[in-house]
């Protein structure tokens, strides 16, 4: 019982929580009782993480999620939702990290689809690959389609997609992460997925640099619900009159 | 300065990877070649066995080691035409690299293979260990490294 509380008995929980430190330390409670959650917000905020331990670990994560689907789309949604609470979590995190001086009001979420994406392509991917995204679009045809590309992703730095699964790109994780923080900051999508630049899956946008200087270049594409736009635009003539 | 060919073997012995990088070796048929891998790695079974008693390091039964050193087996094999040199890693993979005699800093050009070798393979998701290689980003870091290098 005191190995692992259910959720029926939750009102000594906190009781427990104390107590377990001290019973048996494991992997969640190490022996100075000190967790990760018990550090402060902003001690790992310059810290860098070592590149073979991320891919290593994302070696795991994709074989882990690759045991259990069926098909290249199966796999990309699984990536995808283990992206998913990364992005909700890293939206507060970035945010509340975000530097406001005294004379300025404090920190608000993005309202606008424009400020979202400006704060995806250049906080959210400074944090995760220390640089902005190359380029952020939107789409000539659909008004509701954005997209963010990047020349040379971090995640598949080590990675060769095999042939017969060509159509998959790792990215889907990061895709899962954009779509978490665009679903936190209240904008629902109907979708964030992420493609090659070379497929044909998404329309070559003129004037980019074309996918033979930028053979992994991936675009990671965000489709918004209507009701987004819709407000958007309520938003826009509010502020317009 | 010629780097011939490259060679892995996995630790069982069969052949997971080989590229030709100049040609003037003698044309191999991929046949032949599984049975240069498996020769050659039982020729390194035995060449690790093969050496004087002397040399042999002391092992105290009592304390047993986490990494015993274990004697390397045949390092390089030379003649007159081509040199080849043999790297094993810690897992038992070997590299087997073909260069010109004269070829100098084989040692570095065999490391760097290494280093590629465990970044763009080992790293690579869909890459199942022991099993032959087929992986676009370890040729075309190969083919930079290699032809710069040439």
């Amino acid at each position: 019982m005191t190995q692992a509380p259910s959720k029926s008995n939750s009102q000594n929980l906190s009781q427990q929580h104390n107590a377990r430190g001290t019973v048996a330390p494991n992997l969640r409670y190490p022996s100075n009782k000190k967790t990760i959650y018990d550090r402060n917000l902003n001690r790992s905020k310059n810290a860098e993480l070592s590149r073979a331990a991320f891919a290593y670990l994302f070696v795991e994560m994709i074989s882990y999620a690759q045991k259990r689907v069926k098909g290249i789309a199966d796999l990309e949604a699984r990536l995808n939702t283990q992206g998913y609470p990364l992005g909700l979590k890293l939206l507060d995190l970035l945010l509340s990290r975000t530097p406001t001086s005294s004379a300025q009001p404090p920190t608000t979420r993005p309202t606008k689809i424009l400020p979202l994406l400006q704060f995806i392509t250049t906080t959210l991917w400074r944090h995760l690959f220390n640089r902005p995204a190359d380029a952020l679009e939107r789409s000539a045809e659909n008004a509701s389609e954005y997209m963010i590309s990047d020349n040379e992703p971090l995640v598949n730095q080590y990675i060769s997609v095999p042939k017969e699964m060509s159509q998959l790109n790792p990215m889907a994780l990061v895709a899962g992460i954009v779509e978490g923080v665009c679903d936190g900051a209240g904008f629902t999508t109907r979708g964030v997925s992420a493609h090659w630049a070379n497929g044909t899956s998404v329309p070559e946008a003129s004037g980019t640099t074309g996918p033979g200087m930028w053979p992994g270049k991936t675009i990671i594409l965000i489709r918004f619900a209507p009701e987004v736009l819709e407000r958007e635009e309520i938003l826009s003539r509010g502020s317009g009159t | 300065m010629v780097v011939f060919a490259l060679l892995i073997i996995n630790k069982a012995g069969g052949l997971v990877y080989n590229r030709e990088f100049h040609t003037g070796l003698a044309k191999l048929s991929s046949n032949d070649l599984l049975i240069l891998a498996g020769t050659f790695h039982g020729v390194h079974a035995i060449t690790r066995s093969l050496i004087p008693s002397s040399l042999k390091p002391i092992s105290n039964p009592g304390t047993p080691q986490n990494f015993p050193q274990r004697p390397s087996g045949l390092e390089v094999l030379e003649s007159s035409h081509f040199r080849l040199t043999c790297f094993q890693t810690l897992t038992g993979t070997k590299f087997l690299l073909f260069t010109e005699p004269a070829q100098p800093n084989v040692d570095s050009v065999i490391k760097r293979i290494y280093e590629l070798y465990t970044d763009f393979v080992m790293k690579n998701p869909f890459y199942t260990v022991e099993m032959p290689i087929r992986c676009q980003k370890f040729d075309a870091g190969l083919d930079a490294f290699v032809r710069v290098k040439s």
